[in-house]
């Protein structure tokens, strides 16, 4: 009884373990394909396998382990390259065209296909 | 009526999204932080390259008006370029050159330096190029000019050449 006892403790601290280890896995992953890489500047760091990407994976890596959140790491390399290494790049005076233009089109293309289609339809 | 107001309007939005093309693909993509003389450069701990004992940069950035910061690799073929530029800066006295060596071989880096010699009053290993990351470098060779604040009044991105080069020169003038 008490062998089952102790070896279902360890069994479930494993399997904490391990939860927690894929979770780190998996915010490292995220945060890696969210970087730019700074050689193969069309890449992110996840796909890039570039010196200085590698070395930035490494960097994030250990930001992890030190216990720093994914905005605080965002933040850390936003100040050293600029907003222009994050894949997705908050709203801001910079790129609001680059946000607002696709909704305006959509919104200005949608009122001329009503338009155009009310026309048929009355001439119906 | 309307055709005129929806060909006008067709062709002013050409026009406005021909100009953000143009002047987005007309900007550099290499990004220097606006806010670059403000920033203080990292106290960041290496091993000398020599004697491979734990070298911290507040330990080193003493006792000069400027410094220059060189992130080099033997493996480079720019570094190769700019070395002369280098050696030629390590005669002046009012700025020291700190090397900081970028995932290199020991015996290809002192190969190099024997070749080309070594204007580095200290070199600094960075095996796995955590630390030149830390500092904000782009690539290989890389410059950071300091003052003695230890703040980074230049950042150069690529090789020194003759033009960059005056340029140095005319900032530890001042």
């Amino acid at each position: 009884m008490k062998t089952r006892i102790i070896l279902y403790i360890i069994f479930l601290l494993l399997a904490f373990s391990k939860s927690s280890f894929s979770n780190d896995q998996k915010l490292e992953n995220k945060i890696n394909k969210n970087l730019r890489c700074l050689i193969c500047q069309g890449q992110s760091i996840y796909d890039s396998q570039s010196d200085f990407a590698e070395s930035m994976k490494l960097v994030v890596k250990q930001k992890i382990e030190s216990g720093m959140s994914e905005e605080e790491i965002y933040s850390f390399f936003k100040i050293q390259y600029g907003e222009w290494i994050l894949y997705d790049p908050q709203f801001n005076t910079k790129n609001f065209a680059l946000w607002l233009l696709p909704i305006l089109v959509f919104l200005v293309g949608g009122i001329v296909i009503l338009k155009k289609f009310r026309v048929s339809k009355k001439r119906l | 009526m309307k055709n005129r107001y929806y060909k006008y309007s067709i062709v002013i939005f050409l026009i406005f999204t021909f100009f953000i093309f143009y002047y987005g693909l007309k900007e550099k993509n290499i990004y220097t932080p606006d806010d670059i003389k403000t920033k203080k450069f990292p106290n960041l701990i290496l091993n000398d390259f020599y004697t491979n004992s734990e070298t911290s940069f507040d330990d080193i950035l003493i006792g000069s008006n400027y410094y220059l910061v060189n992130i080099w690799a033997s493996w480079c073929l720019p570094c190769r370029e700019e070395h002369p530029y280098l050696v030629q800066l390590k005669k002046n006295s009012s700025i020291k050159i700190i090397g900081i060596n970028y995932k290199d071989k020991r015996d290809n880096a002192l190969k190099f330096l024997d070749e080309y010699e070594n204007p580095y009053l200290i070199i600094l290993t960075d095996n796995n190029g955590m630390a030149s990351i830390e500092i904000g470098a782009y690539g290989v060779p890389e410059s950071f000019i300091l003052n003695k604040e230890k703040k980074i009044i230049k950042k150069i991105i690529g090789p020194i050449d003759k033009k960059k080069f005056n340029e140095i020169k005319e900032l530890i003038k001042k």
